[in-house]
């Protein structure tokens, strides 16, 4: 190196206060310099978004779904699905249920009362369904027959029902997704349950009784659009049976086919046609199931009548479909499509909580603070650049995600299931904020516990690990749905792109798109832990000797 | 504008050691002041209060008057060099320098002037963690320039360089004071730093030993010592002592003698036709006039080391 000519000038008669109204917009350039100007830094937020579209990618890629109909040629994918029904508030649906039927013009009624409801199911003591093993008595908790008020024969079609339940009492329920409580507990002979809709218009109002004298409304709905002429009648229905284990280190669910028999008695239909006689139908194949051999396999007939008593025997169900062991589809969300976001989440924590750790390392701390020495300012800016950057690349991921996955799913033979678009905007965005937010929160850790190593395996053993742990059924699912509430994961709830419906057995794992928390809430508890922690890295930055 | 140092009853404990005790003096503009002290003397610690880093227990440390914490762009006020490797390695020298220019509200221009200036245009696009010490200490001035300050603070500037980085940061230093600045060089090897500070503030377990120029410290230090090369040492020791000096023997034939001047001497000798070969008045230098300030200060002592004793190690 050569010696230069030295040539200072006068210092400048500057006041050390510079232009006003720039001074954090002055630190927040410095921090996006310090932040571009590391090459594995911004390799690292490159690497985020390709783990969580590579991994998205790769999970559709891996589903294959094969068939084959009727001795047909063997199919694959997307030629496997069958019809798909929609509900009138646009949700994939199930609506598979043997009714008993007359057309109903105009205002009528329909009241019958329920005297028992039996059912069937495979027989689950030893490990998962097989095709034609037995089938033994028991009921699914969702197993129902009752009365209904259907728009049409059509599958997806509106209608209203009151009915009695495996093991949820009464319930009326209209379009899918409505579903009001009536009288509790279970029927019997000695305890029947008398029903009654009656129709209006677009409105259905629905009762309970105990004795067919005294009844009690449980609730009134508006099918909108309503024809004239509708379909009143008596159904059975029942969804899968569903078995699940908890055991120290896991979680298992094992579901099969079942049936539900309900017999009725003191049926009358009030406005019906004059002439009409009662037709039975399987509404989408929902007549008794096809289990095996057995009282109620494949032979049961599926309506009987006798005298003024009715038995009526169905499987499948009226409700909205929903991922897991008995759904009727192959189905996926689009938060599925993003399960790559917690690998992602990995890469982001780790240079989020380097980008300020790694100032104490070198001491280039003092050279910040002897800049800034607001220090407040510089963890503030540390915190907006560092979650602006992965704002920006947990969208790109997640629009990527869906935009490769997604189609890919389709292909292979599963069925997205849909949800409004502003619950897939608070999906693809909520993802980006929640790697924002976690980015932040492992800046504050970086700057409390001042070492990479420290601030590192505590960002990925708060933000990640509980997802894995309870994803991989390292921990019974009771433990796993606590660490999905109180940790910093359970921001991982804002992924959850399908309503949860208390009237469907669903399995409600991580896996399948269920979170313990609601979206925003679960969001919130992160937003919370990294508020703590940027509150705490403050105090200390202010407190302690740089 | 004015932006004296001015460091006043600064105290500060780290656990057992008290690391400031009273540490109080002012750096004037248009001077080099030298800050020296033996290691642990507190001088990196009384910088770093100086900027705001380290919270003293007691007193205050301002610069132009205003304490640096309410500085909104500090570094157009008083430039600092803690630590040249205080560096992110794998960002190089030009990125390092923009982001300090951004946070002064500088732009990209000021940058290249002061690579320049410190003479890393060649390397100024490399990673800085393949710098060796010298380059870093020109990468911490050019840093340091950045707000074109008038004030600059410099820790320990000429570890690690070369001879020739030396000199240039001699005449760096002396330019920037010529140009009317405050100039504050701390360094634990007062050689360092003679030839280039004006004025010296010395240090010694947290505070101020002494605070003076370098000719006046060094006129203290050199007192009135003479050497004398006589053979009638006794008569020469009897003669001088009347007149008021200490005489001490210090060798065959010589004698060294305080409190008189050498004129006074050879004045004397003549008189008394005592003969004498040789007499050489002793001018201290500046490393003995600190070593002589700092002997009661120094942190650390070596403990002694016997040659014989080494040499009594079996084989």
């Amino acid at each position: 190196m050569t010696t230069q000519a030295i040539s200072v000038p006068r210092p400048e008669a500057g006041s050390g206060d510079g232009p006003r109204g720039r001074g954090f917009g002055s630190v927040l350039r410095a921090e996006w310099i310090k932040f571009r100007s590391v090459r594995g830094w911004v390799i690292g937020m490159i690497l985020a978004a390709l783990l969580t579209i590579f991994l998205g990618a790769f999970a559709a890629a891996n589903a294959n779904i094969g068939c084959q109909i009727n001795g047909g040629p063997p199919k694959s994918g997307k030629a496997c699905l069958p019809y798909i029904p929609h509900g009138p508030g646009g949700e994939i649906v199930t609506d598979s249920f043997y009714f008993v039927r007359q057309p109903l013009t105009g205002t009528g009624t329909i009241t019958a009362e329920v005297t028992s409801l039996t059912g069937e199911h495979a027989n689950l003591s030893s490990g998962p369904a097989q095709v034609g093993s037995s089938m033994v008595p028991g009921l699914a908790e969702w197993a129902k027959a009752g009365i209904i008020i259907k728009q049409s024969t059509h599958q997806g079609s509106a209608y209203a029902a009151m009915m009695v339940t495996g093991s949820h009492g009464v319930r009326m329920q209209h379009n899918f997704t409505g579903d009001t409580a009536g009288m509790p507990g279970a029927i019997s002979a000695a305890h029947p349950r008398w029903l009654r809709l009656t129709r209006s218009g677009d409105t259905i109002t629905g009762y309970d009784s105990a004795n067919g004298t005294h009844w009690t409304q449980v609730d009134t709905v508006q099918l909108t659009g309503l024809p004239s002429t509708v379909q009143a009648g008596m159904f059975a229905t029942s969804p899968g049976y569903t078995v699940t284990q908890n055991s120290f280190g896991g979680t298992s669910n094992n579901g099969g086919p079942a049936q539900a028999t309900g017999v009725f008695d003191h049926v009358s239909l009030a406005g019906r046609a004059p002439g009409s006689t009662w037709t039975g139908t399987a509404i989408g194949g929902g007549g008794p199931a096809e289990g095996g051999p057995g009282p109620g396999g494949g032979g049961s007939v599926p309506f009987t009548r006798n005298g003024g008593s009715y038995t009526l025997t169905g499987s499948g169900d009226i409700a909205p479909v929903t991922p897991g062991p008995n759904s009727p589809l192959p189905t996926v969300t689009i938060g599925q499509s993003l399960a790559g976001a917690f690998l992602g989440l990995i890469a982001i924590v780790v240079v989020a909580a380097m980008f300020f750790s790694t100032e104490y390392r070198r001491g280039l701390i003092r050279t910040t603070l002897a800049a800034t020495p607001r220090r407040g300012a510089v963890l503030a800016a540390k915190a907006v650049v560092i979650g602006a950057v992965a704002l920006v690349t947990g969208l790109v991921a997640a629009v990527i995600s869906i935009g490769v996955g997604v189609p890919k799913e389709e292909n292979s033979g599963q069925v997205l299931l849909t949800a409004p678009l502003l619950t897939e905007v608070r999906v693809i965005v909520g993802t980006a904020a929640m790697l924002a937010v976690a980015a932040v929160f492992a800046v504050a850790l970086g700057a409390i516990l001042r070492r990479s190593a420290a601030a590192i395996t505590i960002a990925v053993v708060t933000v990640v690990m509980p997802f894995l742990l309870t994803a991989l059924n390292v921990v019974p699912a009771g433990v796993g749905d606590w660490l999905l509430r109180l940790t910093p994961a359970a921001a991982l709830a804002i992924e959850q792109s399908i309503p949860r419906y208390s009237q469907v057995t669903a399995v409600t794992s991580p896996v399948r798109g269920y979170y313990p928390l609601s979206p925003y809430a679960g969001f919130a508890v992160l937003c919370l832990w990294a508020a703590a922690a940027l509150a705490l890295a403050l105090v200390m930055l202010r407190r302690r000797d740089a | 504008m004015q932006a004296t140092i001015e460091v006043s009853g600064l105290r500060k404990r780290f656990g057992p050691t008290l690391a400031l005790d009273g540490m109080s003096f002012t750096v004037q503009p248009g001077q080099v002041t030298g800050f020296v002290g033996p290691n642990g003397a507190g001088k990196s610690t009384t910088m770093r209060v100086i900027l705001g880093l380290d919270a003293a227990d007691e007193g205050k440390a301002t610069v132009g008057g205003t304490s640096y914490a309410s500085l909104r762009q500090p570094m157009r006020v008083i430039g600092s060099l803690l630590d040249a490797g205080a560096l992110q390695p794998s960002r190089s020298a030009r990125n390092h320098l923009l982001w300090l220019a951004h946070s002064q509200g500088l732009d990209a221009k000021r940058v290249d002037e002061v690579i320049e200036q410190a003479g890393l245009q060649g390397v100024a696009r490399r990673r800085a963690g393949g710098y060796s010490l010298g380059m870093r200490q020109r990468l911490g001035i050019a840093a340091a320039m950045l707000g074109n300050p008038a004030a600059i603070m410099l820790d320990e500037p000429f570890n690690g360089m070369d001879p020739e980085g030396i000199v240039w940061m001699r005449g760096f230093l002396r330019s920037l004071a010529a140009g009317g600045r405050v100039v504050l060089v701390s360094s634990h090897l007062m050689s360092e730093l003679q030839d280039t500070a004006d004025h010296l503030v010395v240090v010694g377990r947290g505070k101020v030993i002494a605070d003076t120029t370098v000719a006046s410290l060094l006129a203290a230090a050199s007192g009135d010592r003479v050497t004398l090369r006589t053979s009638a040492r006794p008569q020469a020791k009897a003669v001088l002592e009347n007149a008021g000096a200490t005489v001490v023997a210090s060798g065959q034939d010589v004698l060294t003698i305080s409190g008189l001047a050498a004129e006074r001497v050879v004045a004397l000798l003549s008189a008394l036709a005592v003969p004498f070969s040789e007499v050489s008045a002793h001018r201290a230098t500046l490393e003995q006039a600190y070593m002589e300030l700092t002997k009661q200060a120094v942190e650390f002592r070596p403990a002694g080391f016997d040659a014989d004793a080494a040499q009594e190690v079996p084989q």
